[in-house]
């Protein structure tokens, strides 16, 4: 077969699976993302925390997801999962094995290891927001909600977008290894093309291809967003 | 609760996979920071025939997931009949070769990212003024040029070095036997997840903690000019004295 024949929407083309498979990789990696906003922005709330115990948990949270390779947490969120549910599913008065569903443990897997990244973004952020407009706001009376509703999450979204997008880089590759626990995202289905036309070399070129255009789509769509959240920034003169 | 002989057995059959581990790092961080010193240069040069196709070799290495190159080594390559002929097939049959040179070709896409980021930080007015002393071409890169690259770019190359680390673990995909790979196959065996999980994971933090203590060691042996004067301890008896008026 040739690759014209090898990559048809028919039907025995891959086409298809392959589309929908970088549909996965996407809907994956954008779970993880709000996982890893959600988390990641308490994680950096506990490290700029003025009680000592919360920059504790803060510090070993990032210690520990940054510091342990992604696929051995993939590995405990899948095989712990199991075990886990088959414990709950048993106390049900339940019977047998129980399959965790691959795309939850993935994108809490993922998001977790995304939340440590995130939070050094958010940090950052944080303290670049100029502390006199907090106290400008605290001062013209402003409750704590509107502080942070008005000034502060403005800003640090702004602050933290050029990080978010490297984070989203991260979060987009570390997807693949998903694959792992059998959940049909792209790598997973070039790894299936490729075994069952035997064709390694070509599925995974195309594989790799298809994740050379997801990075770079999203680089182009995360450098339109910077420019047009810095529009209204004052531009340095001197720039 | 705690099952010790369960732990202690696992950590030594976990540590008996620890130089695989080692050895993959080691081999494909050198042999990384080789090639990315080839592709920086390549990078930063004046000619588009040439910065190109670094240019390209950064984008392709940086912008498609690590497991996916090292499947493309792994099970595309040996699909040519060619490479199976070649001095090649020595390095690419054995998982462990295919392990490294992926690991290397990708590394070595950061690491000319981190390095060129050091190039660009050399302050062009001390490139100036080593042409104006009349220093050649490659004593400026050795005795300006480079110093300035290394301290800048270290910091990020320590990260670099733990996301190796890290990185060492998709090997075992391949079938390399590495901490994590031993790991996996106790985990399937046994089904006590936490417990593994926690010996592996111990030992992965334990050697990106070394890592990071030792780089910034270097660091701090290559910056002597940011830290403190040391404080001169000529004797001055009267400002040791408190003043009693």
């Amino acid at each position: 077969m040739d690759l014209l024949q090898l990559l048809s929407f028919g039907e025995h083309g891959w086409g298809a699976a392959l589309l929908k498979a970088a549909g996965m990789t996407v809907l994956l990696t954008l779970s993880a993302l709000v996982v890893g906003a959600l988390v990641g922005s308490a994680v950096a709330a506990a490290k700029l925390s003025r009680r000592r115990i919360f920059r504790y948990i803060g510090d070993v949270y990032s210690i520990l997801f940054r510091g342990i390779p992604e696929l051995l947490v993939i590995y405990l969120f899948y095989f712990g999962g199991a075990t886990v549910m088959g414990a709950i599913h048993h106390w049900f008065g339940g019977e047998g094995f129980v399959d965790t569903p691959p795309f939850l443990v993935g994108a809490l897997a993922v998001g977790l290891i995304s939340a440590s990244y995130q939070a050094e973004v958010y940090r950052g952020a944080y303290l670049a927001v100029a502390k006199g407009e907090l106290e400008a706001a605290l001062a013209i009376g402003m409750t704590w909600g509107m502080r942070i509703r008005r000034v502060l999450i403005p800003q640090v979204w702004r602050y933290a977008l050029p990080g978010l997008g490297n984070v989203w880089q991260m979060t987009l590759k570390d997807s693949a290894l998903i694959s792992v626990i059998g959940l049909v995202e792209l790598m997973r289905a070039s790894q299936v093309a490729a075994g069952s036309s035997r064709q390694y070399f070509t599925f995974y070129i195309v594989g790799g291809a298809c994740y050379l255009i997801l990075t770079g789509l999203s680089g182009r769509l995360f450098n339109i967003a910077e420019t047009r959240v810095q529009r209204t920034q004052r531009r340095n003169p001197n720039a | 609760m705690i099952d010790f002989a369960f732990l202690s057995d696992t950590m030594l059959k976990l540590l008996a996979a620890l130089p695989t581990t080692l050895s993959l790092f080691f081999a494909s961080l050198s042999l990384g920071l080789l090639l990315s010193l080839g592709v920086v240069a390549m990078r930063v040069s004046r000619w588009p025939f040439l910065s190109y196709p670094a240019r390209f070799y950064i984008m392709l290495f940086r912008g498609t997931p690590l497991l996916i190159q090292m499947f493309l080594i792994y099970y595309g390559l040996g699909q040519f009949s060619a490479i199976r002929s070649s001095f090649m097939w020595e390095i690419l049959r054995s998982p462990y070769g295919c392990a490294v040179v992926a690991l290397a070709m990708c590394t070595a896409g950061y690491t000319a990212e981190i390095i060129r980021g050091g190039l660009l930080s050399v302050p062009p007015g001390q490139i100036e003024a080593g042409l104006a002393v009349g220093m050649s071409r490659w004593t400026l890169l050795y005795r300006v040029i480079g110093p300035v690259t290394l301290r800048q770019a270290l910091p990020s190359y320590s990260t670099e070095a733990v996301l190796m680390v890290k990185s060492t673990a998709i090997a075992s995909l391949v079938t390399v036997w590495d901490v994590t790979g031993i790991a996996q196959q106790i985990i399937q065996r046994t089904y006590r997840t936490m417990e593994v999980f926690l010996c592996a994971a111990l030992i992965y933090l334990v050697l990106n903690f070394l890592i990071v203590r030792f780089m910034s060691w270097v660091e701090y042996q290559l910056s002597p000019h940011l830290r403190e004067r040391p404080v001169q301890r000529v004797a001055t008896p009267a400002a040791e004295t408190p003043p009693s008026l």
